[in-house]
């Protein structure tokens, strides 16, 4: 079912892209500097259909697969070490929030020095990008667990590892799912940023090689697939994150 | 049909006098951030009977809560001792069952697998976790409502599925805190029926916290008053009601004398708690 704010959300959508193809078309902008939306369409289609980016593509997805997985995987246990232990939780929090404020990216000559250029380089660099979104989650998590269901737990004589599993964990879902979808995300970003500079192979790596040698067609092809893939990713995640909200909202 | 095992409804009445539970010098410290404490209740002696529905009422803040969560063993004492079925109780026992005052209907569950949570994990076989569920989903008016998450329920209705949740279980200790606070007159009176109906099946030992003084006068073999913080018992009063009895004992020429007497003695702690909180303007 789609709101009434989707469809007005559409037509604005709609709308800018009729208007950016008309000024292309009407030649307000130059084809050298960007290719009309529909022909970015069919660039897209042409690329997809020739295979020739597709070791590039999957290498791409691979590489944020990988990310956003151990993002997760270690900002989640992460979180939940911080929140057995308030001390180290109260020095830490300050340098949590603030950790965005910081251009982590820069540090990329050290993750070459440290890993080579490859993959493992890319996946360092997105992790640590997005590792504190999920931690962070976590922790919110992990408070926002009604005290009365850990009572309750206790009522049901449930030891720890059976009230971590079936009341903690479900309780804090919600958020910890807010976090999978910022790791998702930032892993992303990290993953087509660090292709540019670091990487051989990629997506990334492929708008820049396509723009180097003025292929604006296959830029732009590439450039689409980009934002398709994050908006499909991001609708989904949302989805679901919508339907937990609802269904757990207290 | 019913939540006690066949027989059990027809069994002799509770023997009478036995001690089910027990607290002996019961008194509850809380730390406070400021690291002051806080003296939230007692000390407090006090013997539950076995069978024996105990109402409990005081001004709010008074540690009625504290005193379930003592009893529960969920807290413990800092003074004092508390007992049930003769063994000492340091951590939750089995056999006790707890309606707490706030939602704790598990949100990511239906009405029917909050119901049926306990039962599962007790290890009850697929068939007799069914029979209990239903019994109890029906009894409680939720049979609409089975497969709904408590998000898309009233606050009463939510309150009736924790209620349903904890009596499927049969306890043999039944800890009510408040659990009729979000329900209006009519489903409250019916509720307090349904209690009442239940506690005769099962020959459970009910303690019942409520601020509704009717209600306690109603439902309750024994209603203990507490004062103002630090809560201590200043009054037990002996309904006298037989086992059998339902809400049409509110138009007994008793019933006003024992509502008035409970606030006749409530009056005066509550007066002291709005002294102190104008005092403290
Ligand atoms: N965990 C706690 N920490 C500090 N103070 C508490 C805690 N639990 C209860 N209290 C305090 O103890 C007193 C009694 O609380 P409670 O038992 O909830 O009262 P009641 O249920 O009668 O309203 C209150 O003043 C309350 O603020
Ligand atoms: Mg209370």
């Amino acid at each position: 079912m789609i709101t009434r704010e989707g469809w007005i959300r559409f037509g604005v959508v709609a709308a800018l892209v009729a208007a950016f193809e008309a000024a292309c078309r009407f030649g307000f902008i130059p084809r050298t500097v960007v290719i009309a939306p529909t022909e970015m369409v069919v660039s897209l289609w042409r690329l997809i259909e020739s295979g020739e980016y597709n070791d590039d593509i999957l290498s791409t997805l691979r590489n944020v697969l990988a990310s956003s997985l151990l993002a997760v995987g270690l900002g989640f246990m992460t979180g939940v070490l911080i929140h057995a232990l308030p001390r180290l939780r109260a020095a830490i929090e300050p340098l949590l929030a603030s950790y965005y404020a910081i251009p982590t990216f820069m540090f990329y000559p050290v993750f070459i020095v440290v890993f080579g250029v490859g993959d493992r380089a890319i996946i360092a660099i997105a992790v640590l990008l997005s590792i504190v979104a999920m931690i962070t989650s976590t922790l919110t998590g992990l408070d926002r667990i009604p005290r009365v269901l850990r009572k309750t737990a206790r009522i049901y004589r449930m030891n720890l590892p059976a009230r971590a599993l079936l009341i903690d964990l479900p309780a804090a879902a919600p958020y910890l799912f807010t976090g999978i979808k910022l790791s998702f995300a930032y892993a992303f970003i990290g993953v087509i940023a660090s292709e540019f500079i670091l990487s051989g192979a990629g997506i990334g790596y492929s708008i820049a090689y396509t723009y180097n040698n003025f292929n604006n067609r296959n830029m732009y092809g590439l450039m689409l697939l980009v934002i398709l893939v994050a908006t499909i990713a991001n609708t989904a995640l949302d989805m679901i994150d919508r339907r937990l909200q609802t269904r757990l909202r207290r | 049909m019913a939540f006690a095992p066949a027989g059990n409804a027809s069994s002799p009445p509770p023997g009478e006098g036995v001690v089910h539970a027990r607290l002996t010098g019961v008194s509850r410290f809380f730390d406070l951030p400021s690291g002051a404490k806080l003296h939230a209740l007692g000390p407090i002696d006090l013997d539950i009977k076995r069978g024996e529905f105990f109402g409990v009422v005081g001004p709010s803040g008074c540690g009625k809560s504290t005193l379930l969560d003592v009893l529960a063993g969920l807290i413990s004492p800092t003074d004092g001792e508390v007992w049930f079925e003769d063994k000492r109780v340091t951590d939750v026992p089995d056999g006790v069952g707890v309606v707490f005052q706030e939602d704790a209907a598990f949100p990511w569950l239906t009405v029917r697998d909050n119901v049926a949570f306990g039962l599962r994990r007790a290890g009850f076989d697929a068939a007799e976790t069914k029979r209990r569920v239903d019994y109890a989903v029906g009894f409680m008016g939720l049979n609409d409502f089975a497969g709904t998450y408590p998000a898309q329920l009233s606050g009463g209705m939510r309150q009736r599925v924790c209620i349903a949740r904890t009596l499927v279980l049969q306890p043999r200790l039944i800890l009510l805190d408040e659990p009729f606070g979000a329900l209006d007159q009519q489903t409250r009176l019916l509720m307090g029926d349904e209690l009442l109906r239940l506690w005769r099946e099962t020959n459970a030992t009910v303690l019942l916290i409520t601020h509704a003084l009717d209600e306690a006068a109603m439902l309750s073999d024994r209603v203990g008053v507490m004062s103002a913080r630090p809560g201590t018992f200043i009054d037990f009063v002996e309904t006298k009601w037989p086992r059998e009895r339902d809400s049409r004992i509110v138009s007994d020429p008793r019933f006003g004398g024992i509502t008035a007497r409970l606030w006749e003695k409530l009056r005066v702690e509550s007066l002291k708690i709005m002294g102190t909180q104008a005092g403290h303007k």
